[in-house]
């Protein structure tokens, strides 16, 4: 939460100088700025909306840095009034349970996203792996699925990466097609059925199996995102991503290995589309290539929650705390909506609505800051 | 200028500012309908701008716009083009993949209930050319087509639009002598009709030979407006560059005895650059003129491995290097300083720690590859210190720094590995002037410490002020070379090609 390289804790700590020029892009940082010392400069002038009697401005920087917070919170406190079931912790465990796949796969795409790419074939990915480990949990012996579903997914990833890379193709279409491709082997590969996979207490542990009252899968998903955020936030790695998704050329310039870089988000994404294919066919002992579940959905959702979490889907910004939050919140709406027995397409609704929010905020607010 | 007739363009007092320096500050011109009305000055002095803000590519900040006595602002190239005025210049490029004949009639097409009459079109067509001499495929793809050609494509779309106004911004740069005097013949032709030509050029020949009015800008000032035919190249050249320039000057120091750090032989790279050698010895600085467009930045791309070369040897302290990538170039102990700081240079979204430390982020990391937070902010502090950064805030966003500050973080990130060579192009741009002073202060220093420099500048009073030497670079080849504090112009004139006179 507190990376240097977070638009937060840098831009409100710029101090008093005669030096900082506000520049016409500039100007809702800028504004800020000068504004917490000084406080005389009309709102109306810097686009922000100021509070009065407070020393506080906000602009649409802020609410695209804490308006997932500040959401997140009333909608928190909205479920709790509504529904006396939504705050307990085997509620909110729940949440957190439901969306680890999703939240695994998220965070990682959140790398990709960073460094200024994009991943649709996220779904195809999880349930190729997911099919392939079954297939090697029945045909080779129940370890095998660990490596094979890990391993297949980073494989993946790495094609991803190249035909991005080495063939420059657009991300967006380049992991469109791909994904095509790796949804059309998994059907190939189950003849569009299901793989049932050993009932083993090896291959169930992920899925099915609670530790200190939690379930292993929101477990991994937990530290999964820790470990990626410490990466991101302090380490040489990390810090290459946001160069390379704020300025390529730049990066190139500074003697990064950019290629490298990138391929790597991939690699990272595939292995953990990978792992989440894992978790879901340890839960539901199969591996199924329909896309008709989780598969289907996966890329949309996992993105949507990078979206709403703020990130900035032009690279350069973001942080996986903030994805996490983006796919819990998407979860709670989920939950707390049935748990009022809110319809489904009214959920949709209002997800659709808050990710066009979210996007959009984004989009204004880099198109102040070109 | 008459007083009968109106203008047919007025600009009163425009200004425009580009982070926060002034590209235009306080310009009024007048333009007569008819005429050929030429814009010059030296890079950097807002003749390009002004012509950008004619034809509604660039909005001014200050100032008003008159178009036969009707205040106009435009948000668009396109608004201009519906009061007559067009634009052609090298950014504005037509639509690639449509043919010839499709960018000519783009958006007035003769249709007939919503279809396009291809048959009439092409009628048209035909006149068009017939009138004008022109040979073009009317299918060709404009991509495919050779700058002259396209050129030839803007000006018939210009025609063809009933334009009134043409702006042409450097139109000649890329062209031979042969096409040059065709575009001449046309802007002749064009004059005849009552068309008027905004020509924007530093070819000061083409400008005498063609312009019947002269409007001189430096360093965003109008100089003056006159009739071509007071002028000479001699006084367009000294209206450009003003008394003796005000930069700085450094003592030069002799070097033939300190051992050559950089040694360049033999680089080319097709239609870019021709067999280019170069040495810089221990604590030198070599400045390098030349016009925009004769290959200075390219040279130093090529050199710090940012663009692919065709041949040459480029060799460090002695020993010879492979530069394949900037990578490369920075493990034989070069350092690039790009042109455009917000495009190659920083990361603006970013810290100051974060971009300082950029180039060699292993140096404040452990072995696991872990940024060690406080040996990275205390070695940012000791190198905005030194480079003068105000704010010297590790953890601000560089955007949210001046233009001056900004360009002194760049100088941060390369003093962090220090390079045996720095390579500099157009240090100063766009920074103000109390940052330039510390920026010449910083690289003369450098210098002294033994660290061999390339300085490339637009500001030929840069060079002059700070280089040990000074080399000429025109069309892609180096063609004089100075020793110490060579006299202005005898620069100016080789890298406007007079003297010598060659031409390509």
């Amino acid at each position: 939460m507190t990376a240097p390289t977070d638009p937060a804790a840098s831009g409100s700590l710029a101090p008093d100088s005669v030096e900082t020029v506000p520049e016409p892009g500039n100007q809702a940082s800028g504004g800020a700025v000068t504004a917490g010392l000084v406080n005389t400069v009309p709102a109306a002038s810097v686009g922000g909306v100021a509070i009065p009697g407070l020393r506080l401005r906000v602009t649409p920087q802020h609410i695209r840095d804490y308006g997932i917070i500040v959401f997140a919170a009333a909608l928190f406190i909205y479920f709790t009034v509504a529904s006396p079931t939504f705050l307990t912790s085997n509620n909110l465990l729940n949440i957190v349970y439901q969306n680890a796949t999703i939240g695994i796969a998220a965070c990682a795409v959140t790398f990709t996203i960073i460094a200024g790419n994009f991943d649709l074939s996220l779904g195809s990915i999880f349930a190729l792996s997911e099919v392939l480990g079954a297939w090697a949990a029945v045909n080779w012996g129940v370890w095998w699925c660990f490596p094979v579903t890990i391993g297949s997914g980073a494989i993946m990833g790495l094609i991803n990466g190249l035909l991005v890379t080495k063939l420059r193709v657009n991300a967006f279409l380049a992991t469109l097609a791909s994904g095509l491709s790796f949804g059309g082997i998994a059907v190939g590969v189950t003849h569009g059925g299901l793989l049932i996979t050993p009932t083993s207490s090896v291959f169930t542990v992920i899925g099915q199996h609670k530790l200190v009252g939690i379930w292993d899968s929101a477990i991994i998903f937990i530290v999964l995102a820790v470990v990626l955020q410490l990466v991101l936030a302090y380490t040489v790695f990390g810090r290459h991503l946001y160069g390379v998704g704020d300025n390529r050329n730049a990066a190139r310039l500074s003697g990064l290995k950019v290629d490298r870089t990138v391929i790597t988000t991939f690699v990272i994404t595939g292995a953990a589309c990978g792992l989440a294919g894992l978790i879901d066919s340890s839960m539901t002992g199969s591996g199924t290539s329909s896309q008709e579940g989780l598969a289907g959905q996966l890329a949309l959702l996992a993105i949507a929650g990078v979206a709403l979490g703020g990130s900035s889907i032009f690279g350069g910004v973001g942080s996986v705390w903030r994805t996490v939050l983006g796919v819990l919140m998407l979860g709670m709406i989920t939950n707390g909506f049935d748990l009022l027995a809110v319809s489904d397409y009214w959920q949709n609704i209002v997800r659709g609505i808050l990710i066009i929010l979210a996007v959009a905020l984004s989009f204004v607010v880099d198109r102040r800051n070109p | 200028m008459s007083t009968t007739a109106v203008s047919q363009l007025q600009l009163v007092s425009i200004g425009k500012r580009y982070s926060g320096t002034k590209a235009l500050d306080n310009v009024s011109v007048e333009v007569a309908g008819g005429t050929v009305h030429a814009l010059v000055g030296a890079n950097g002095a807002g003749k390009s701008t002004l012509g950008k803000i004619i034809g509604g590519v660039t909005r001014p900040d200050d100032g008003q716009m008159f178009v036969d006595g009707r205040q106009v602002r435009y948000t668009s190239p396109h608004e201009a083009r519906t009061d007559g005025i067009a634009t052609i210049s090298q950014e504005l490029s037509p639509m690639p993949h449509m043919s010839v004949i499709e960018n000519i009639f783009f958006g007035i097409e003769p249709r007939r209930a919503g279809l396009v009459q291809f048959r009439q079109m092409r009628r048209l067509y035909e006149d068009l050319t017939a009138q004008w001499g022109f040979s073009l495929n009317p299918y060709a793809k404009v991509g495919a087509l050779r700058t002259a050609d396209v050129q030839k494509v803007e000006i018939l779309r210009a025609v063809a639009t009933d334009a009134r106004v043409i702006v042409m911004d450097e139109p000649t740069s890329s062209l031979t002598s042969v096409e040059t005097s065709t575009l001449h013949r046309m802007i002749r032709a064009l004059r005849e009709r009552g068309t008027t030509i905004i020509y924007v050029s530093h070819f000061l020949d083409e400008v005498l030979d063609l312009a019947d009015t002269v409007t001189v800008l430096r360093s965003g000032r109008l100089v003056r407006t006159a009739p071509s035919a007071e002028e000479t190249e001699e006084s367009l050249v000294a209206g450009m560059f003003g008394a003796a320039a005000a930069a700085e000057h450094f003592e030069k120091r002799q070097h033939s005895s300190a051992p050559v750090v950089l040694d360049v032989s033999g680089l080319s790279r097709k239609g870019v650059l021709n067999d280019i050698s170069l040495r810089i010895r221990a604590g030198e600085i070599v400045g390098l003129a030349g016009l925009i467009g004769s290959g200075r930045t390219e040279l130093a791309r090529a050199i710090s491995g940012a663009d692919p070369i065709d041949s040459g040897t480029i060799a460090v302290d002695g020993a010879a290097r492979r530069v394949r990538s900037p990578a490369d170039a920075m493990a034989a102990g070069m350092a690039f300083l790009p042109e455009s700081r917000k495009d190659d240079g920083l990361f603006l979204e970013l810290s100051l720690a974060a971009n300082t430390t950029f180039a060699d982020l292993r140096s404040v990391a452990s072995r696991l590859g872990v940024v060690r937070r406080a040996t990275e902010r205390a070695k940012t502090r000791e190198l905005l210190d030194v480079t003068s950064v105000q704010p010297p805030n590790p953890s601000a966003k560089v955007v949210s720094l001046s233009g001056g500050n900004q360009q002194k973080v760049l100088f941060a990130r390369w003093l962090l590995r220090n390079p045996r060579v720095l390579i500099l192009d157009e240090p100063t741009r766009g920074v103000d002037v109390a940052a330039r002073a510390a920026i010449h202060r910083l690289i003369n220093k450098l210098a002294a410490e033994g660290t061999a420099v390339l300085l490339i500048s637009s500001e030929i009073e840069e060079v002059l002020g700070l280089a040990h030497r000074v080399l000429v670079m025109r069309r892609g080849s180096i063609t004089r070379e100075f020793s110490a504090d060579p006299p202005l112009d005898a620069v100016m004139e080789a890298a406007f090609g007079l003297g010598g006179r060659t031409i390509a």
